[in-house]
């Protein structure tokens, strides 16, 4: 099937604009590429056939709201993705932080928690998990409140397995949860030392000191200068010496930070300097 | 009137690899536009693959990255688990959602952003392949004027994608794998 073009580029500002005006959630400053595609996806999704119908429904239900943002923004994720990177956490990364008394690690735009239990994972096996916090935060209470479950498709286990075992994982991965028909649900203790909130990368600031900062294929979405912005946000939550880490395609080269960073060799993950 | 040419875009999946290491190193160093390439992969944290072409090929070969201004003369190889999109004719973005024919990156998805942005000034190849990603892509490059290409399904390892190509969108030229360079030096 050929993706309908149903929203067409100012209309798409003009969404934008209704939901920033209406209900304070600003993404003027998304990359409009994905952006539009997400837009004429939810309309095929929820069978809209024009703008107007969808702003309708946008201004007038605004129950409609939630689900409107969580559909325009990308919440795919996976246990252990890009293994390696996990890999060096475990080995160049939390060997430092365990250094510290108390870990604080921030997890921006956590999605449904794939990443927070990896993390979680990662740190019990590192004996650090007992002094550490992991704030795992996303623009959506919807993919919160899954990520608080922890209960994920079996399907995805066999996949996920293999990436602990390349990431440095040695025990039986299975071991961190109970199968139950076609989900998983991840062992309560996973979870204790997580807390999940809702945060907006581009209206919210800083609200705590951390270690280590998380924020993978979130920044993709936004546009240079909306980016630029949440380095320094990220910046200014960071302990000197913290360690900042980004997705597989994205660097904090050409930003601001460059020079206050030293990134570590083959990494997207940049330690802070001064 | 002749269009202009201002991006190509090469897509393809099993048996492709063999077709590029063919048609690369015959192509001029002094084209005047980019060219993508969007190859169904393995993530690998390496980028091996850019490497290899880089061997075959006198046009500077780079893995795209986010926010990348795209420069004529250069090879741009979308990174595997990323589709990539067009913000406008200069610059990509990244995008790390939903597989799409089961594939990330995914042809369509690639193809279909160009179509819009480009209009009649992209021009898209579908090679060796043994599913139809790609083929609703080359359908809105055809609907905004620009040109569609596909690989003689003879000449291909897998003849799946190109075969499909041809049965479902109005192909302006099917090539063989020894009159690709030709045809892009000439665009």
């Amino acid at each position: 099937m050929l993706d309908p073009n149903i929203i067409k580029d100012d209309e798409l500002e003009i969404l934008l604009t209704d939901v920033s005006s209406l209900y304070g959630y600003d993404f003027t400053q998304y990359s409009r590429a994905s952006l539009k595609r997400r837009l004429n996806r939810i309309c095929v999704i929820d069978k809209f056939t024009s703008f107007a119908e969808l702003r309708y429904n946008l201004i007038h239900h605004p129950e409609y709201l939630q689900r409107f943002i969580e559909e325009i923004t990308v919440n795919v994720t996976e246990m252990f993705r890009d293994p390696h990177f996990y890999k060096a956490l475990r080995e160049k990364v939390f060997p430092q932080l365990g250094t510290y008394p108390f870990i604080r690690i921030w997890l921006a735009g956590c999605a449904t928690g794939e990443e927070a239990y990896s993390i979680a994972i990662l740190l019990k096996e590192a004996n650090l998990y007992n002094r550490s916090l992991i704030y795992a935060t996303d623009i959506n209470p919807g993919v919160l409140e899954k990520a608080r479950m922890g209960i994920f498709s079996i399907s995805q286990m066999k996949q996920y397995s293999e990436n602990y075992i390349l990431s440095g994982g040695t025990a039986d991965f299975s071991q961190y949860y109970t199968a139950n028909y076609d989900m998983v649900k991840f062992h309560a203790d996973l979870k204790e030392k997580m807390i999940f909130s809702t945060h907006n990368l581009v209206s919210d600031s800083s609200f705590n000191e951390f270690q280590l900062v998380i924020c993978r294929n979130v920044l993709i979405y936004f546009e240079k200068e909306l980016q630029n912005k949440v380095f320094r946000l990220f910046d200014d939550s960071l302990d000197n010496l913290g360690f900042l880490a980004l997705g597989a395609k994205e660097t904090i080269r050409f930003s601001n930070l460059e020079t206050s960073y030293k990134q570590i060799k083959g990494e997207k993950i940049w330690k802070k300097i001064k | 009137m002749v269009q202009d040419t201002k991006i190509f875009l090469i897509g393809g999946s099993a048996g492709s690899l063999t077709v590029l290491l063919e048609v690369l190193p015959q192509l001029r160093n002094d084209i005047l536009f980019p060219i993508v390439i969007i190859l169904h992969r393995k993530s690998h944290p390496d980028s091996i693959l850019n490497m290899l072409l880089s061997n075959y090929t006198n046009l500077e070969v780079c893995e795209a990255e986010d926010k990348m201004m795209l420069k004529s003369k250069c090879i741009y190889l979308v990174p595997p688990d990323y589709h990539l999109l067009f913000e406008d004719t200069q610059m990509v973005s990244l995008d790390s959602s939903e597989k799409i024919n089961y594939s990330r990156p995914s042809i369509d998805v690639t193809l279909q952003s160009a179509a819009e942005v480009f209009k009649e000034n992209a021009v898209a190849l579908l090679l060796s392949g043994a599913n139809a990603d790609g083929v609703d892509g080359l359908q809105h490059i055809k609907r905004n004027n620009g040109k569609a290409l596909a690989q003689e399904p003879e000449t291909a390892a897998v003849n799946y994608m190109p075969r499909q190509a041809i049965l479902q969108v109005d192909i302006d030229r099917i090539l063989r794998p020894d009159q690709m360079a030709e045809f892009i030096n000439n665009l």
